[in-house]
């Protein structure tokens, strides 16, 4: 086990910048998960890691131990690749102990460990099969066995769900994470999927074009932002931004947007964040059904009319337009009925952030 | 429609009768030179032209195969070819392999590399046949097997770098680099994860070696003589002045054709799916 130390890690391809002034400190242990669209750099960042990729500029280091100029093989790290990456010609014996054997331990040892790693994935009957004859689930099996068997400093994954059905994502995905609670190894995980991110991370690294956005919890990044491009990229369905503007009156603040409408904001703007024009992000699940009663404080109540109504099951979608935004939420299934009914919602201003659109910071 | 049906089964059975007409034809169309060489190897000399002709002698023999092989040196000959080719063809695969990954993973020589490999087919041999020629002299490689095996590894070696570069590239990476983050390094990772699973392309390169140094004449017509020359160079000696040994040529034909016929069948298997594997991404 060890702690990962990244400082001003630059990767060029040519003159294309894939990756600056990257500055990550891991924890020993922990669960981090590298997040973003795809081609910002987060599997450049991990193969940088793993020694697959060398970089141009700054340091990694593993433990104590600066790692910039030390081949893959000398890391001690071990990587689930996103296809699987198994040897065809070999079984998946081999497979798994491949590593071992290349690292020249006595076979006995070898068959001990494949055996054990084997046991804890349920993989047992398969060690004599080839990988054409597993299914997807056993191959992402096989893949993990690899990774474990070998008992490195860190795992790395790239992308290692995504070649999986729907269901079989969500049971690999409780694997991974049992794993790493068993284990207690350091992991980096990379993904684009925000619910894998979500689900698995101690701590969210959210990358865009090759920088870190913002980096923390996943609650700290789904409830505090930093930017627009955090809002929206976390939270699914996406953060509703409405675009509008910033007033005061004795002492209190509120965002005017089209029509006429005007929304609290409970909480204090800094006087040098009091722009004219401001865009307000609100989640769909922050907006509910307005019951009876008086509104409570920090919420605001707007009567609007639904344009759409999407059911999943137990919650439903509906979108409504707000002044010339079209703005989502997430209702009970039973609040809802039909398009064109008017009904009463509840905003949560207590929860919504307030966006500058020149700095494209949250203020 | 059970009316429209009969006319219908009618015509799929014509075209099947067509169809079978033409593969007839064409069948004989390939095999008759084959059966008639086959059969002037057995034949008596007299009755190699006559009218009408002898489609199966008599009085079958295999003087000719005899006369061909040691009066005229067949056999040597074709020992030379074996040792000369199988080198050639193990030398340009290996070789060709070890381009080909190193164009194909490290982009070695930019983008042009590659191209100016494959560009070495396109000069005719007859204008670098002389200068060869001297400097085998004066080094001491005329009518050696090292000589010959070199020149053809030369010449084989484009089309083998073009036919194996193409492999690697479409051959995922990221066998690889688990191979190298498992614990291996680099030569191990090509030796131990890419050679084998590039074995079916290797397979038809080595193929296509061999065959190109097997039926290699002009080369190995400049480059030897009494000692080293090669199978074909001994077909010369059959036409003369005087007529032609129709009986020893087609019975060292026959002999040629064996190694290619074995080696065919062989690997047929891995032949078809090694020239398919660079043009379809898995």
């Amino acid at each position: 086990m060890a702690n990962v130390s990244i400082k001003g890690l630059q990767k060029l391809y040519g003159t294309v910048e894939a990756l600056s002034g990257i500055d990550l400190e891991i924890e020993d242990g922990e669960f981090t998960v590298l997040v973003g669209p795809s081609g910002c750099g987060k599997s450049t960042l991990l193969r940088t890691i793993a020694g697959l990729e060398e970089i141009s500029n700054g340091t990694i280091a593993i433990g104590d131990e600066v790692v910039n100029d030390m081949r893959p093989r000398d890391r001690d790290v071990a990587m689930v690749f996103q296809d699987y990456a198994l040897y065809p010609h070999m079984t998946v014996f081999s497979n798994i102990g491949f590593g071992l054997m290349a690292r020249k331990l006595p076979k006995p040892e070898v068959e001990k460990r494949v055996k054990v790693a084997a046991k804890m994935l349920g993989i047992e009957k398969l060690l004599e099969r080839y990988p054409r004859q597993l299914s997807g689930g056993q191959r992402q099996r096989v893949a993990i066995g690899r990774a474990i068997v070998r008992n490195p400093q860190i795992f790395l994954f790239d992308e290692p769900l995504s070649n999986l059905d729907a269901q079989l994502r969500d049971e690999m995905r409780s694997e991974i994470k049992r794993l790493h609670q068993d284990l207690g190894t350091t992991m980096i995980y990379v993904t684009h999927d925000q619910i894998e991110a979500m689900t698995l991370a101690d701590r969210i690294v959210l990358l865009r074009d090759g920088k870190i956005e913002q980096a923390g919890s996943p609650l700290d990044l789904y409830e505090r932002p930093a930017t627009y491009f955090v809002a929206g990229f976390l939270g699914s369905p996406r953060m509703n931004f409405i675009p509008g503007k910033l007033a005061s009156s004795g002492g209190k603040h509120s965002v005017k947007i089209d029509g006429g409408l005007s929304l609290p904001v409970p909480h204090e703007v800094p006087a040098s964040s009091k722009k004219d024009k401001i865009v307000l992000g609100i989640r769909p699940q922050h907006i509910s059904r307005a019951g009876g009663g008086s509104v409570r404080n920090g919420h605001a109540r707007l009567n609007v009319k639904v344009e759409l109504v999407q059911p999943t099951g137990s919650r439903a979608y509906i979108t409504f337009p707000l002044g010339k935004t079209v703005v989502m939420a997430e209702l009970d299934s039973h609040d809802v009925h039909k398009p064109g009914e008017m009904i009463d919602l509840d905003f949560d201003m207590n929860r919504a952030v307030l966006i500058d659109p020149e700095t494209e910071r949250v203020i | 429609m059970v009316l429209a049906a009969a006319p219908r089964r009618r015509r799929r059975h014509r075209l099947e009768i067509g169809r079978y007409i033409f593969l007839g034809i064409y069948l004989l169309f390939v095999l008759a030179p084959l059966y008639w060489m086959l059969i002037t190897s057995i034949k008596p000399s007299n009755d190699y032209l006559a009218v009408p002709p002898v489609w199966f002698p008599d009085k079958p023999t295999l003087v000719h195969y005899v006369v061909a092989l040691f009066s005229y040196r067949g056999l040597r000959g074709l020992i030379n070819s074996l040792i000369i080719s199988l080198a050639a063809t193990v030398l340009s695969a290996f070789i060709g392999s070890l381009m080909a990954y190193s164009l194909a993973r490290f982009n070695t020589g930019g983008k042009h590399l590659s191209f100016w490999v494959l560009s070495q087919r396109f000069l005719p041999p007859v204008a670098i046949v002389l200068p060869i020629f001297l400097i085998y002299r004066n080094a001491g490689l005329h009518d050696t097997h090292i000589g010959l095996i070199i020149a053809y590894t030369v010449f084989t070696l484009p089309v083998s770098v073009w036919m194996m570069y193409a492999y690697f590239r479409q051959l995922p990476r990221s066998m690889e680099d688990a191979a190298l983050v498992d614990g291996c390094t680099r030569w191990q990772a090509f030796w131990r994860v890419a050679m084998p699973l590039s074995a079916p392309a290797m397979v038809a390169t080595a193929v296509f070696a061999f065959i190109a140094c097997w039926t290699e004449f002009f080369f190995a017509l400049v480059l030897t003589s009494r000692d080293a020359f090669t199978l074909p160079t001994v077909f010369r000696a059959f036409i003369g002045f005087q007529g032609a040994l129709y009986g020893e040529a087609s019975a060292l034909a026959v002999v040629s054709l064996a190694p290619s016929i074995v080696l065919g069948i062989l690997v047929q298997r891995h032949l078809v799916r090694g020239l398919t594997l660079g043009a379809v991404r898995g």
